[in-house]
């Protein structure tokens, strides 16, 4: 099994805290932003594009490349972040977000960023897409694999669970989801809204394989994504355990943080928490040699 | 600072709450967008938010009406036409039911939302459908007398409304009545026609414009889409012999769409269409975006001057 070294565990949670930064300065610049659900997806989108998906930023359309699906399309900025850090496009263009003629609209569009695979936005619908877009590439014997990252609100919409079902009669094993349970969705908790019981239980009644990992631990997210990859036969899901907001204290589960505003002393003290985490991080990597 | 038209909405459900019960509210993951938190609050047993789930929604609104309650169902504009449209045109309107679809953010007021969040074509759509009522209120007082309206009317309505910011176009104690527009202005050269919160404004300021070049616009607020005031038009078309409708949508199957198919048929008349020109959304400011689809009062203008030297 490839399991991740205590260095390269720690890169990538000082990636993570990269993205949870450079997500908050986009959103700072533009005033406002879905800051909840973007912070809590931060290890993910670093575990991915630092050590698992295979893409050549300089040839983002790559038939050969993984796609990602961002169903949670309101996330974009975390996509953003983890898309600057590995070359897509300058850093300096995240702080472009949501202005006016931006390539980087709030919500991914395919055809305004580069390294984005596919549109998302109206929630449910990238659960088709992706189910879809590993049928064609199986059909086309590729070797290419697509990840898929839902919300746990989303797991209202009854598109999932028909996406859901049709990935496990296809034998999909070419699509790994990840589900960002952060507990919360736009209007409160999901268990006060619309109560989505036991999520593993279900992916797995559907014919997949769902393992549980908590989402801000990278190893557990690393370790879960291999045994998922490995899997043949089936799709896989890994039901993430998060925070919503996680990594700033100011909406670090907290209530109410689906969608806010953000002042400039507000992202002076998420930068600084966050930077303090980053050269904690550095020293760590610093007494450890790989 | 007026209220919010979203307040103005959910203050006008809670005053009709009191007097009937069943009036009952819908949400679907977005009762904090919306702001019918005070309905929840002053109604828990009437209020339910279904989680992100709009065709769900519609259908379960649908249920309720054949069980004689009167719900209002709220999302987005886009997710309210696009993502329900099955469930509204056969459970509610084909079954003769009495839902009241709200869908909010019209057009450009989707603002930072972007492409995805930016309905320029609901009401184009919710038009196909057999029968329904759409209005969409311009100001806070037009906004409180048409929730009403749509309360009381038998059968189900599309209320296309704006979210957030507050504006008071007309006396409080204006009347207004289903399918009958508002003459705002009137004038004999030109007739525009407007609807919603961006664009009466924008056609109320084109014909100031206008007025300064010695041209004297009509302006009128077609608050019911459907059915169209079509004798309104139809005068007012006679009147001034010139038409150009304005609108934060489509200029395709909207009211655009609606006064040509009546002119066309009963009366030609030269007109122009102010809307999107079959075009997507996009992230942008309100005025980076009313500018980019050109449905400012300098365009509605320019199209009007356009028209009367084609007449001329
Ligand atoms: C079809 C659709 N309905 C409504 C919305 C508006 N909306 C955006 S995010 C959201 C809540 C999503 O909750 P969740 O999936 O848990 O996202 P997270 O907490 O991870 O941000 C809603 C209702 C949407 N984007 N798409």
């Amino acid at each position: 099994m490839n399991i991740l070294s205590q260095h390269r565990s720690l890169e990538l949670h000082r990636a993570a805290e990269f993205i949870r930064l450079h997500s908050m300065e986009a959103i700072g610049s533009c005033g406002a932003g879905h800051v909840g659900g973007v912070l809590s997806i931060a290890e993910l989108t670093a575990l991915l594009y630092q050590e698992v998906l295979r893409y050549d930023p300089k040839y983002p359309e790559d038939p050969a490349r993984d796609r990602v699906v961002l169903s949670k399309g309101h996330c974009g900025p975390a996509l953003y972040a983890a898309l600057a850090l590995a070359g897509f496009f300058p850093m300096e263009e995240l702080l472009t977000l949501n202005q006016n003629g931006s390539s980087l609209p709030s919500h991914c569009n395919m055809h305004k960023t580069p390294g984005i695979d596919i549109g998302t936005g109206s929630l449910g619908q990238g659960a088709s897409l992706a189910a879809g877009m590993a049928l064609g590439l199986k059909k086309r014997s590729s070797a290419s694999r697509v990840f898929l990252i839902l919300g746990d609100g989303e797991c209202n919409e009854g598109q999932v669970w028909e996406a859901v079902l049709f990935a496990a009669h296809q034998q999909l094993d070419n699509l790994i989801a990840y589900v960002d349970v952060n507990k919360q969705q736009l209007d409160g908790y999901t268990e006060d809204i619309c109560s989505l019981g036991d999520l593993r239980s279900k992916f797995e009644s559907f014919g997949w394989r769902a393992i549980q990992a908590d989402g801000h631990n990278i190893d557990e997210l690393h370790n879960a994504t291999q045994e998922i990859l490995r899997e043949t036969g089936r799709p896989g899901i890994v039901i993430m355990d998060t925070v919503k907001g996680k990594g700033w204290s100011g909406v670090d589960g907290k209530p109410g943080v689906h969608h806010v505003p953000i002042s400039s002393e507000q992202l002076e003290e998420a930068r600084k928490e966050i930077t303090h985490r980053i050269e904690s991080l550095t020293a760590q990597l610093e007494g450890i040699h790989d | 600072m007026g209220k919010d038209i979203r307040q103005v909405y959910t203050d006008t459900l809670l005053e009709l709450a009191q007097t009937d019960d069943t009036i009952c509210v819908l949400e679907s993951d977005l009762m904090m967008a919306t702001g019918t938190k005070a309905f929840k609050e002053a109604y828990p047993d009437r209020f339910f938010d279904v989680g992100v789930a709009e065709a769900n929604m519609v259908g379960i609104a649908s249920g309720l009406s054949s069980e004689g309650k009167i719900p209002f169902a709220a999302s987005f504009g886009t997710f309210a036409s696009r993502r329900t449209f099955d469930q509204f045109f056969l459970s509610a309107n084909y079954a003769r039911l009495n839902v009241k679809l709200v869908g909010t953010d019209p057009g450009i007021t989707a603002q930072f939302n972007g492409g995805t969040h930016m309905p320029f074509e609901d009401v184009g759509m919710m038009r196909l459908i057999p029968d329904l009522v759409i209005i969409e209120p311009c100001d806070t007082v037009s906004c409180a007398a048409l929730v009403r309206l749509a309360a009381k009317h038998q059968g189900s309505v599309y209320i296309r409304l704006h979210r957030k910011g507050s504006q008071t176009l007309y006396d409080e104690r204006q009347q207004f009545e289903l399918g009958r527009g508002q003459v705002l202005r009137d004038g004999t050269d030109v007739t525009l026609i407007a609807s919603g919160f961006v664009m009466v404004p924008e056609a109320l300021k084109a014909a100031d414009l206008l007025k300064e070049e010695g041209i004297r616009a009509a302006v009128l607020d077609m608050h019911t889409i459907k059915p169209l005031d079509e004798e309104l038009v139809l005068s007012f078309a006679q009147k001034t012999g010139a038409v150009v409708t304005c609108e934060n949508h489509q200029v395709t199957g909207g009211l655009g769409g609606a006064v040509a198919e009546l002119l066309g048929e009963q009366l030609p008349t030269l007109m122009g269409r102010i809307g999107s020109q079959d075009k997507f959304g996009q992230v942008g400011t309100l005025d980076y975006l009313l500018e980019a689809y050109q449905l400012r009062a300098e365009d509605i203008a320019e199209k009007a001057r356009r028209i009367l030297a084609k007449n001329s």
